[in-house]
């Protein structure tokens, strides 16, 4: 029988609004940054409606079949609890309300679609985004989120994800390179941040809301969860000053841009292993994610040549494929009973892969179906001359200066 | 009469102001602009991509003053916006034809 603990019941409320704050305004302002300043409005516009629309669809239907009790052989749950009827105020998931629980996965799946905003930012439509949202979060999240934490075919293989390495990250950078593939390359495919600024404030939201993230997902205010946040630290600290290093053997100089893509990609790759390693692990994870990431954005990305403007698939797609295949390397027996390779249990990493080639192959082809579909009933693309003009003005009638 | 258009440093505008109210030389009319030099402008990278920005933020002066004025105010914002490095300015110098002052209709020296 569950009974409730007011620590957890606490800690778990206070990590719900710690993710909320990843996306509004983490996400927001640290892409919004990036951009032209004629599409600052745009840009940061994408993130605020996909956390409303996916908060809408999550309470409606979104966690029902991700969470509902599994059915069909794994692929999804059964949703018991449409539109939120017999979910009472008293039920329990664990040690915590079951409201708080929604609530909590709520703002996972928000920030997995505000993320691919990124790679289309700057050309896509509005109203094409916002039909996108709800068609992403419905066939791609939620499936993809039941598989891995509902209780679905990969939780049973016994794929390890601890906060979000494939159902978030890995998931969002392919859906973003999908997306980025269809809507096809900006008219001026460049990368000179506005207000960099902007963006050093997001990362630095990102970094402290990553704490309810990962933290957050042991889902109780417990050692383990203490394990998950000293690892998220480590690991972000030591993907920075790595991202650093890189900068100086490349160019001679240290970036500010770099320091904070380097932070976000250690913060994604210890996401799925930040409740499974030691903080020595921590710091290989965070020390190689900016190599990794620092390649594929230098090489991959020109030699094949697509527009992924704000590196969605370069940070969260590499970072977490990297992170997802590490806890299969790193996982410790005596921090969350799960062993890695390197203790023992090369299974493990296989399982892994099987995971990320999964969520790789589903992620990219379904996305590709939705924005085609899209693309074929209303459009992805905005008009050249709104492009050149810039979306803040052509798309919303709006400046983000007045100066 | 002439008028003296400098292009100079954003961050030397206070000094070269300051220093001309010394020479007692006050009207001055100042813009924010953009533009370039010979050295067509300053590399910035991102992600280890490089990027040539070409037009470059400027501040610019525009002073009419006396003829015999003249040398001495050049020789001022010369003095005070120089650094020595590239990209330290222009200055140009137009005769100018006639001036009005508008509160009073005055025209000519008197209107400087």
């Amino acid at each position: 029988m569950d009974v409730l603990s007011s620590g957890d019941t606490a800690w778990m409320l206070v990590s719900t609004a710690l993710v909320l704050l990843m996306t509004v305004p983490g996400v927001a302002l640290f892409y919004g940054g990036l951009t032209k300043k004629a599409n600052v409005l745009n840009t940061m516009f994408m993130s605020l409606i996909a956390f409303s629309i996916t908060s809408i669809i999550w309470v409606l239907y979104g966690y029902q079949f991700a969470f509902g009790a599994d059915m069909l052989g794994g692929i999804i749950g059964n949703p018991a609890n449409l539109l939120f009827s017999g979910i009472g105020v008293d039920q329990l998931s664990g040690t915590i309300p079951e409201t708080v629980f929604i609530a909590f996965q709520l703002t996972f799946a928000a920030i997995t679609v505000a993320l691919i905003s990124g790679a289309v930012v700057e050309r896509m439509k509005f109203s094409s985004w916002m039909v996108f949202v709800i068609a992403w979060v419905s066939l791609v999240y939620v499936p993809i989120a039941h598989w891995v934490w509902g209780g679905g075919f990969l939780s049973a293989l016994g794929a390890l994800d601890f906060a979000g390495g494939t159902v978030v990250h890995i998931n969002c950078g392919v859906a973003a390179l999908a997306l980025a593939i269809l809507l096809g390359s900006r008219k001026e495919a460049k990368l000179l941040p506005h207000n960099l600024g902007y963006s050093v404030i997001g990362a630095a939201l990102l970094w402290f809301g990553w704490f309810g993230f990962n933290a957050g997902s042991a889902l109780a205010a417990n050692g383990l969860a203490g394990q998950a946040f000293i690892n998220t630290n480590t690991a972000t600290a030591a993907a920075m000053i790595s991202w650093v290093i890189i900068d100086y053997v490349k160019t001679g100089k240290p970036t500010v841009l770099g320091a904070i893509t380097g932070a976000v990609a250690g913060l994604v790759a210890i996401t799925p292993a930040a409740g499974f390693v030691t903080v020595q692990g921590a710091i290989i994870i965070g020390l190689v994610t900016s190599v990794i990431s620092y390649l594929s954005i230098s090489y991959l990305k020109p030699k094949f040549g697509y527009d992924d403007a704000l590196d969605v698939f370069g940070v969260h797609g590499m970072s977490g494929l990297w992170g997802a295949l590490a806890t299969g390397l790193f996982a410790a027996p005596f921090i969350n009973e799960s062993a890695g390779l390197f203790y023992g249990n090369p299974e493990q990493l296989l399982i892994q892969i099987i995971a990320i080639v999964v969520v790789f192959v589903y992620s990219f082809v379904v996305t590709l179906i939705i924005g085609k579909i899209i693309d074929m009933v209303m459009g992805l693309r905005v008009e050249e001359k709104e492009e050149i003009e810039g979306l803040d003005i052509s798309l919303h009638e709006e400046t983000g200066y007045r100066i | 009469m002439k008028e003296i258009v400098a292009i100079i440093r954003p961050n030397k505008l206070d000094e070269v102001k300051d220093a001309l109210e010394e020479i007692g030389c006050h009207g001055v009319t100042v813009t924010e602009v953009k533009g370039r030099g010979r050295q067509l402008g300053i590399t910035e990278s991102y992600r280890g991509s490089d990027y040539r920005i070409d037009m470059l933020p400027k501040t610019r002066l525009e002073i009419v003053v006396e003829d015999e004025d003249l040398e001495n105010v050049i020789k001022t914002i010369v003095e005070t916006a120089q650094t020595g490095d590239i990209g330290d300015g222009k200055i140009f110098i137009s005769p100018v034809e006639d001036v009005v002052r508008i509160r009073t209709g005055e025209r000519g020296g008197e209107a400087v």
